[in-house]
């Protein structure tokens, strides 16, 4: 089966792995793991630059922005007035029109603040901005984020850098029943098999940064992402077979002696 | 110059010295800023990084300068 092709915002894509740059311990490991990924998508966050070590390594020394979409990010946003404030400058940076928005509720769990969340993509929306926003995987939210411009949904599997896997599959699914956006899988991811569960689902690609990044070999690691969202994917497009209670012998009767 | 003719201003939360009239080109200039990979605020409104040679530093100004770095 041909698959469709994986786009955003008009943008074509081929793989459907996102990878975040958070949590390397180098800049030069970072791009390492992006570049086995096979990544073409990249979340990046807005800093102040450090003024007192004027020859400190930048990210775009590491990773080409003309080569890898960059898609910056708002981490550490508890409001809209910030998270547009941060998407401004990222713009300013280069450009950026394409970025994710992430409003978070609460410093312990991570939580997107979904009220926020949608108040804020309305705003950047109407400014010109193509949000792919992170929230909770509530269909109801996600029907009205769809209404309000976003480009993309991602709801988190499990909180932000838990490693936990998807914990709501079901509610997954019905996301992905009720929307023809791009659908990733955005957080909470720990381990391939959970990638691939999320391709399985029926999710068009899958956004992971700490299960990378803090593996104890983060260029294996990516790797393995990368080979599981293929994976999930082809499986997804091949139909699995209906589950069933009773065996099923795989070798006929007939014949036999 | 003496201290007392420079202006105060604060980059990043720190509190630097300049002389009057600096302009904001000459602030990333002395900072070793590469203008493609940073975006500048003066009191909050982002600054057209085409326009920074016109714009002169008062006292109390307040800049952000910021770049991209790693994050999730």
């Amino acid at each position: 089966m041909i698959d469709k092709k994986f786009k955003i915002s008009g943008k074509t894509f081929k793989s459907r792995l996102i990878v975040g740059t958070g949590k390397y311990k180098s800049f030069k490991e970072c791009a390492k793991a992006i570049k086995i990924s096979g990544a073409e998508i990249v979340t990046v966050a807005v800093r102040r630059v450090n003024i007192s070590d004027k020859n400190k390594a930048r990210l775009m020394d590491y990773i080409d922005p003309k080569k890898i979409t960059y898609l910056p990010n708002t981490a550490g946003c508890f409001n809209a007035e910030d998270a547009i404030r941060t998407l401004r400058l990222a713009r300013e940076i280069g450009g950026w029109k394409l970025v994710k928005l992430e409003v978070l509720g609460d410093k312990k769990n991570l939580f997107p603040e979904m009220i926020e969340t949608l108040r804020s993509t309305e705003l950047l929306t109407k400014e010109g901005f193509k949000v792919m926003v992170y929230c909770n995987d509530d269909p109801l939210m996600a029907k009205r984020l769809e209404n309000a411009g976003a480009v993309a949904i991602m709801p988190l599997a499990a909180p932000i850098g838990s490693g936990l896997g998807i914990q709501n599959k079901v509610n997954i699914k019905i996301i992905r029943q009720q929307t023809k956006l791009p659908l990733i899988i955005d957080a909470g991811i720990g381990q391939a098999s959970d990638a691939t569960i999320a391709m399985e689902l029926g999710c068009d690609g899958v956004l992971i940064n700490t299960a990378i990044a803090k593996a104890k070999n983060p260029i294996q690691m990516a790797e393995a992402m990368k080979l599981a969202v293929i994976s999930g994917r082809k499986s997804y497009l091949s139909g699995r077979i209906n589950p069933n209670l009773f065996g099923s012998a795989s070798t006929t009767n007939k014949g036999i002696i | 110059m003496s201290v007392k003719n420079k202006i105060k201003i604060i980059v990043n939360g720190k509190q630097l010295q300049v002389i009057p009239k600096f302009s904001l080109k000459s602030l990333i200039v002395k900072l070793k800023m590469p203008l493609n990979k940073i975006a500048i605020e003066l009191n909050r409104k982002i600054i057209d990084k085409k326009r920074i040679s016109k714009i002169q530093l008062k006292n109390g100004d307040n800049i952000e300068i910021v770049h991209f770095i790693g994050g999730g």
